[in-house]
């Protein structure tokens, strides 16, 4: 198939471009970028991206996709469509499905039903132990092989700084991440922030020290290893002061955070709706200040959605016992797009956070449009305005807190490997 | 003014004006328990279903006899004989019972927000009987009746709440409710029992016993409840006794005429001596009397509302 993607704003970070350009797709690669590319009479989609942004397919370092295990919350299918929507070219998607994806076969299984059914590609993240119980490693090498790109036991921290240690070393030979999920589970045993909402509600609470101290424990095992470690879904100031301190003295630390960590506060929890249930949970105004600045001063690397699709009957409960995650990928570019019509972010700036970081992360060769890469590109519009629906999600997962928000900014086009996999007119 | 709200929720979600509308209407009920027929016809025809997923004997016999001296019909459902036990989610038994047209449902659950589920799910009336360590709206405002009695105003008071403040649900909405009001609260307990970040809401915290009861016009205390585990928040009942236990002596730093309020159940000697219970300050027996007259203003505001 040949594309002819004309007089976009193309922002591509890794190349240092923004300007106005022609992007010409041919078969699966990008051919050209360039002024005025002339049409050849042969293309199949010659598309006017005229007061549009083209950039290179947004890569997600963390979703859940739910298969195998839990497909009647999301299936590999569903969960790319709803990617494919949001402007993600590439997901990774977590172990903690059932089984676990803690061995080989589960890995192929995922990278297999992927390329039959998946809208996007998907990058499978191994547990870092079996069962993710935090007791025995994985058979990490064996799932490396298989094509997993990190390690994680994400919904819960290596409780044993011992194994955590031994996951952090193995890893090196594999040159993966360790993805962390910070939760000092002796100080958390609770379903939202410590703080003024909790103080009203009564529920019980998450403190910031739960992450914070996991922060400081996972980084210093890794730089006491020489390993590279990555901390997800950070949420709290605190967590964005230890980074900042410790990414001056020791450069594999990255970090990323998710755009309900800077869009909701603990209030939000106040009316006891289990769509604003999340862990890490939210936190206070001064914590979204924090992840904002750290955004901005570049310290939390990675914009990541923590897609967490869930069915209505397991969020249709108690708030104690409603499951928790949020359904993201599909207002992830628009409400991380306020950062930029907020002044906190440039296109430019927000554009890396999805693209270049977590492929640097990763050692993914996309997330960018050099010539000759594969042609994985999004058509968005930063000031088309929208009102989510949860009902027109393409997800499983209709659990959103932002159900009738007013948004700015929509992504009209994904193509993924030279084919349109999503589109919102523009043809 | 006039009620115009579907359920009681939370101390929170009332405005000043409810709250006096609610012990204006419990005065002129008060006077029904007095009665050697004790009984009018308000609520005949009328359905109220109590739902008790914890146990409880003053607030649950409360409700009943408020709605039978209201001549409501009233059924009562605790979680050992519903279909809890079976699996059943709260928000279908709350269906299922609807589907029977009952008028007002009152649910006590072990978690935060429970009621709201049926609130937003049931045409019926809902009234919060105490919802995990949220609220219990009906215990405060039977509190505010009782302090209103004794004190003739609520204005101008001080009030000091000892014991785990983090984990009471009386505590808070006391505090809410107080705080509609010009007074002083003052919450004293151990600091592992204090929840964090409660200062911002204009509240004193103070450790020392002695120092908090200084001058205050009313004490509450509240109990420690062993049954959740609430004793790993402290080194020992025996400790806690000696440090929160409030004694007469204590109550000399208070005013002279301090009442001393307890919501139930009491653990006499640990929380409250036998002397301060029984004694002469004590308005313990007053507040379960008021609180029939509180929950009839309730039940009767709530089942005439403008619709």
């Amino acid at each position: 198939m040949k594309i002819l993607i004309k007089k976009g704003r193309v922002i591509d970070p890794k190349n240092n471009i923004d300007e106005i350009l022609d992007v010409y797709i041919n078969g699966n690669i990008i051919e050209k970028i360039g002024k005025n590319i002339k049409e050849k009479g042969v293309e199949d989609f010659v598309i006017d991206a005229t007061d549009h942004i083209v950039a290179p397919g947004f890569i997600d370092v963390h979703v859940h996709l739910r298969e195998p295990g839990y497909e009647y919350k999301e299936t590999i299918k569903t969960g790319t469509m709803a990617a494919a929507k949001g402007g993600f070219t590439s997901v990774v998607c977590m172990a903690n499905t059932e089984p676990v994806n803690d061995n080989r076969s589960i890995t192929e299984f995922i990278i297999k039903k992927a390329k039959l059914e998946g809208s996007c590609r998907v990058f499978p993240c191994g547990a870092i132990t079996k069962g993710l119980k935090g007791e025995e490693l994985s058979e990490i090498g064996d799932m490396f092989d298989a094509g997993i790109v990190a390690i994680s036991d994400d919904g819960k921290s290596v409780k044993h700084s011992g194994v955590l240690r031994k996951a952090l070393e193995y890893s090196k030979i594999f040159g993966i991440p360790v993805i962390s999920h910070c939760e000092d589970t002796d100080l958390s045993h609770g379903f939202i922030n410590e703080g003024v909402a909790s103080v009203l509600s009564g529920l019980d609470t998450v403190p910031s020290i739960a992450e914070e101290i996991i922060v400081q424990r996972d980084i210093m095992i890794a730089k006491y290893v020489n390993a590279n470690i990555h901390l997800t879904h950070i949420s709290t100031a605190g967590s964005v002061d230890i980074i900042a301190r410790e990414k001056r003295n020791y450069k594999y630390i990255t970090c990323d955070t998710c755009p309900h960590y800077f869009s909701l506060t603990e209030d939000a929890t106040l009316k006891f709706d289990t769509n604003t249930k999340v862990n890490p949970p939210l936190r206070s105004k001064k914590d979204i200040e924090a992840i904002k600045e750290g955004l901005k001063n570049g310290i939390i690397d990675i914009i990541a959605t923590d897609h967490a699709p869930h069915d209505l009957p397991s969020k249709d409960m108690e708030f104690n016992l409603a499951a928790s995650g949020i359904s993201g990928l599909e207002t992830a570019l628009a409400l991380s797009l306020t950062l930029f019509h907020e002044g906190v972010l440039t296109l430019g700036e927000l554009v890396k956070k999805f693209t270049v970081n977590p492929a640097r992360l990763l050692k993914l060769p996309y997330g960018d449009l050099s010539e000759g890469n594969a042609a994985d590109v999004i058509v968005f519009n930063p000031y088309i305005e929208w009102i989510v629906d949860k009902n027109t999600f393409l997800s499983k997962g209709k659990n959103t807190p932002f159900d009738g928000w007013k948004l700015k900014g929509k992504n009209l086009l994904t193509i993924v490997d030279g084919k349109i996999v999503y589109r919102d007119g523009l043809i | 003014m006039n009620w115009t709200k579907k359920d009681l929720l939370e101390i929170k979600d009332l405005t000043k004006d409810e709250i006096l509308l609610i012990l204006e209407t419990a005065e002129s009920f008060k006077e029904i328990s007095l009665r050697e027929i004790k009984k009018v016809p308000t609520l005949r025809g009328k359905t109220v279903i109590t739902l008790f997923y914890e146990p409880s004997t003053r607030t649950r016999t409360s409700f009943e006899i408020a709605a039978k001296r209201l001549s409501a019909d009233t059924i009562n459902i605790s979680a050992s004989t519903s279909s809890f036990v079976k699996g059943e989610t709260l928000k279908d038994t709350g269906k299922n019972l609807e589907s029977m047209k009952p008028d007002v449902i009152i649910i006590r659950h072990s978690m935060p927000g429970a009621p709201h589920i049926l609130a937003r799910t049931l045409k019926s009336s809902i009234i919060n009987a105490g919802d995990g360590a949220h609220e219990h709206p009906t215990q405060a405002l039977l509190d505010l009746f009782t302090i209103k009695e004794k004190k003739g105003k609520i204005d101008g008071l001080k009030i000091v709440i000892i014991g785990d403040i983090m984990h009471s649900r009386v505590a808070r909405s006391n505090i809410f409710a107080l705080k509609q009001f010009d007074t002083e609260i003052v919450c004293c307990g151990p600091a592992t029992m204090i929840p964090p970040y409660i200062e911002k809401l204009g509240i004193a915290v103070e450790y020392n016993i002695n120092r908090a009861v200084k001058d205050a016009d009313v004490v509450m205390m509240l109990r420690i409840q062993k049954e959740r585990g609430r004793i790993s928040y402290i080194p020992s009942i025996r400790e806690y006794a000696i440090l929160y236990g409030l004694k007469k002596a204590h109550l000399e730093k208070a005013k002279k005429d301090v009442i001393v309020m307890h919501p139930g159940p009491m653990n006499r000697g640990v929380e409250i001596s036998d002397e301060v219970a029984d004694g002469e300050y004590s308005v313990i027996l007053d507040q379960v009397e008021n609180g029939v007259a509180v929950r009839m203003a309730i039940l009767y505001l709530l089942t005439g509302r403008e619709q």
